[in-house]
């Protein structure tokens, strides 16, 4: 079965290299461009995974990671979250905060799909 | 035993005597019974005579022993009392040789005794004058530290603070002159209380852990005019301040034990330190954060693109675009920081001001230093400051110098400075070859780096630093070239020139009084404490004419103070009030203060709640003090503000020393008491010339036996109602 990946960035610059990767990789791909998007569709279409961008317009990564997670018919629902921000205490807020796995920007491309591959168990 | 000659003579003498006594009345007994030449009576008679003549002979030696030994020892008793009591006396002669000797013997001991006094006198004049000597010192230490500095005793009374202090504490330039600051005054007005007893918690012995008092603790705050200090707090223990001396940390011999008696405070500013580092955090930040975003689309692209050769064109030409777009975003980024950092470089580089001279030397000496280049002066205006980045300046001087050295071989530079109008004009000169304007141009644009040294500046940013100009020029004709700096003349630095010094006051400013170390609390009851503890605001108006209660006005208040019966001339206040009301042409006469003067001044409004806190905690003196009073309390209401401390008024205290004479005004008192009247009618000369008859009526008053306020304020009372019934 074909995993479904949901990308949440508004910064088309990266969503461009993250939505080519993942195709080739053979995920079916959403993108959001906005924090409330991002919640509407992985609600909506229940991504197995969502590559969630930490700075979003209307509705920051961190609060859609803890709407998320607080619906418990998510639970099985996979966040990577992405920061331009590198600090150890945002690291930890998102984890905290139920995110699987946090990757600062700029990152390589390999590791990330090596993460999204293993947060799939593909 | 062995009998003195004086002792042998005098007994052979008393022994004669009675011998030729008793041989005359045997003689004259015998002769009657031989012959009886004589009758009974006649022998009777002559006897007697005899008997008599012995009497008198020896009534006469008695008398004279008596004068000689008996008066000359208590005539000698006295002297010898009178010489305990005063040095300087001496014993005289005596008849007695004997006396004499004892005389002598004393006049010796008073030498020795004499000469040890003086000794005693010249060590206490020695150490007074290197205990003085010390605080000059200090005095002068404290006035050339770049930090404000602030002793108090741990009833937060200020003892000693420096210029410093004094500039950056002082009060809102709007709220008048009024100073916060100032000997005996509370640093709570200036500092929140809790803020200093928190820091002095962590300084008293045995707070917190068992380490004692450590070299001090530290505190941020914001001053009333916004600016941030950072504040130093160190103690001063008990067996320092009881020599009247400041120890400034309680560190060494047995400072756990000592007990704070008080503590020094040292300040920084660092309100521009901190926006600085507030500044270069931003940068840091945006470097870095700023930087993740662009640098991973960048990143994901380009391994995109190596990643999947195969894909379509237009799939490639849109990661291409990625790539270019945002290196072109992080390029700005990169631009901006760095723009933002070379202005912080400006900041950190302080001008300073320098006697132009001194910079041409410099300059010259360091010209020569880098290349085989002979510097030499062409003129020299010896009388211009400039106010410039000195290091800087003399960074671009041998730059071009240099560079004229490497480029055409000038080997012979001149240096010349002179007054163009407001401006200073700085010449490097040369005669020969030399390059046209746009190149003249790139050399004062080029960053520079000549001799090894680089500086990412050039000489125009040196010189814009210096809010100065730069230009080439050339003459033809005499083949003579040069740079010409312009620069803005700075004053010559005046000596010791800092803030505004009445020149009533002394030798030096005082700002420091350690003798308050010993003053109990403040809390004490102002009534029964000796006059000559207290502080005292003596203060003077002047006004629009004489009756407040008909709409007449305060124009001028002038105040001062005195803290330990010494005048703080330079602790003063002194304001023009623009009345909102006409002036008098009488009044003008008085007081001088024309219209034209007040125009632009604050009003009593703002002006009376600065008096206020400038009197805070202290006695008020006036003369004829119900006049000045009657126009502070009727504003009492209006502003919120109330004068409830004791007055005292010097008309009346003078009425009590003097009850005799017809004249109390200031002048004559004045001239009954010694002191020189300077500048009357204004305000701040007439309470300066009452704050003086003030302290020459204190010794006075407590020669009649008033020397408590309470006293002072009860004689002043009963004067003051013996007047009124006349």
């Amino acid at each position: 079965m074909t995993k479904k990946v949901l990308i949440a960035d508004d910064e088309p610059n990266i969503v461009i290299s993250l939505e080519f990767l993942l195709r080739r990789e053979g995920f079916e791909v959403l993108v959001a461009v906005d924090g409330e998007e991002a919640l509407a569709k992985a609600r909506a279409e229940r991504p197995d995974l969502v590559l969630l961008d930490v700075m979003m317009p209307k509705m920051n990564g961190f609060d859609v990671c803890q709407a998320l997670r607080a619906d418990p018919g998510l639970a099985a629902m996979r966040i990577l979250m992405l920061t331009a921000k590198g600090r150890d205490t945002e690291v930890s807020k998102g984890l905290d905060l139920g995110a699987d796995a946090y990757v600062t920007k700029p990152f390589s491309t390999k590791d990330l799909v090596v993460q999204v591959r293993s947060l799939l168990g593909v | 035993m062995n009998f003195p000659r004086r002792f042998v003579f005098a007994a052979a003498a008393v022994g004669l005597f009675l011998l030729a006594l008793v041989a005359a009345v045997v003689g004259l007994m015998q002769a009657g019974r031989a012959e009886d030449t004589m009758s009974f009576g006649d022998r009777v008679a002559a006897i007697t005579m005899v008997t008599a003549f012995a009497c008198v002979l020896a009534f006469a030696a008695l008398r004279e022993l008596y004068a000689r030994y008996v008066q000359g020892s208590l005539r000698l008793a006295e002297e010898a009392g009178a010489l305990a009591a005063h040095s300087g006396v001496r014993i005289g002669d005596y008849a007695a040789a004997e006396l004499c000797a004892v005389g002598q013997a004393i006049n010796q001991l008073a030498g020795v005794r004499d000469a040890l006094e003086g000794d005693v006198a010249g060590r206490v004049r020695e150490a007074r004058a290197s205990l003085e000597e010390e605080r000059s010192r200090l005095a002068a230490l404290m006035a050339d530290l770049d930090q404000s500095v602030i002793v108090c005793n741990l009833d937060g009374r200020i003892l000693l603070y420096n210029q410093r202090a004094r500039d950056e504490l002082s009060g809102p330039a709007e709220a008048g002159s009024a100073e916060l600051l100032g000997l005996g005054r509370s640093i709570y007005t200036v500092f929140d209380r809790s803020l200093i007893a928190h820091a002095l918690e962590r300084l008293q012995p045995g707070a917190g852990d068992h380490a004692g008092p450590t070299g001090g603790a530290q505190f941020v705050t914001v001053t009333r005019s916004g600016r941030l200090l950072r504040a130093h707090m160190s103690a001063v223990s008990a067996a320092a301040a009881s020599d009247g001396e400041v120890a400034g940390e309680s560190s060494g011999k047995s400072a756990s034990d000592a007990a704070l008696t008080g503590f020094v405070l040292i300040l920084d500013d660092i309100t521009a330190e901190n926006e600085r580092d507030a500044r270069r955090d931003a940068l840091i930040q945006s470097l870095t954060e700023g930087g993740r975003g662009p640098l991973g689309n960048i990143r994901a692209a380009a391994e995109t693109l190596s990643d999947f050769a195969d894909m379509a064109p237009e799939q490639r030409e849109r990661f291409l675009g990625v790539i270019r777009d945002e290196a072109r975003v992080l390029s700005q980024h990169l631009e901006n920081a760095a723009n933002a950092f070379s202005n912080d470089l400006r900041v950190r580089w302080p001008l300073e001001e320098m006697l132009g001279a001194e910079l041409v030397a410099a300059a010259l000496r360091r010209i020569g230093e880098r290349c085989p280049i002979v510097g030499r002066i062409e003129a020299l205006d010896e009388s211009i400051w400039l106010r410039i980045d000195s290091f800087g300046l003399l960074q671009a001087l041998s730059f071009l110098a240099a560079r004229l050295y490497d480029e055409y071989g000038i080997r012979d530079v001149r240096l010349a400075l002179s007054r163009g109008g407001r401006l200073a004009q700085l010449d490097l000169v040369w005669i020969g070859t030399s390059m046209n304007n746009e190149t003249a141009m790139t050399w004062e644009l080029d960053s520079m780096n000549s001799g090894g040294e680089t500086s990412p500046l050039s000489v125009r940013d040196v010189v814009d630093r210096c809010n100065g100009e730069i230009w080439f020029q050339r003459e033809r004709a005499s083949h003579r070239a040069y740079f010409r700096i312009l620069l803005p003349i700075a004053e010559a630095p005046k000596e010791a020139a800092r803030g505004k010094e009445p020149a009533r006051q002394g030798s030096r400013p005082e700002f420091y009084d350690f003798d308050l170390f010993r003053r109990s609390a403040a809390s004490q009851q102002l009534d029964d404490r000796p006059l000559a503890e207290l502080s005292y605001t003596v203060f003077d108006t002047e006004t629009t004419g004489l009756d407040p209660s008909g709409g007449d006005e305060i124009i001028q208040i002038g105040a001062t103070r005195i803290v330990n019966r010494r005048l703080l001339g330079h602790e003063y206040l002194d304001q023009l009030v623009d009345p909102q009301r006409a002036l008098s042409p009488e009044s003008i006469a008085i007081h001088g203060i024309t219209p034209d003067l007040l125009v632009g001044q604050p009003t009593i409004a703002t002006v009376l709640p600065a008096f206020h806190a400038f009197c805070a905690d202290t006695v008020l003196v006036a003369h004829n003090a119900a006049f000045d009073m009657r126009f502070l309390q009727l504003k009492e209401a209006s502003l919120g503000v109330r004068f409830e401390q004791p007055v005292l008024d010097t008309l009346l205290l003078s009425a009590v020393l003097h009850p005799n004479q017809e004249m109390h005004r200031l002048e004559a008192i004045a001239e009954r008491l010694g002191v020189s009247v300077i500048g009357r009618h204004t305000a701040l000369g007439d309470a300066m010339v009452t704050a003086e008859v003030f302290l020459k009526m204190l010794p006075l008053l407590a020669a009649m036996g008033i020397h408590t306020l309470r006293q002072a304020r009860e004689a002043s009372e009963r004067t003051f109602h013996a007047r009124l019934r006349y």
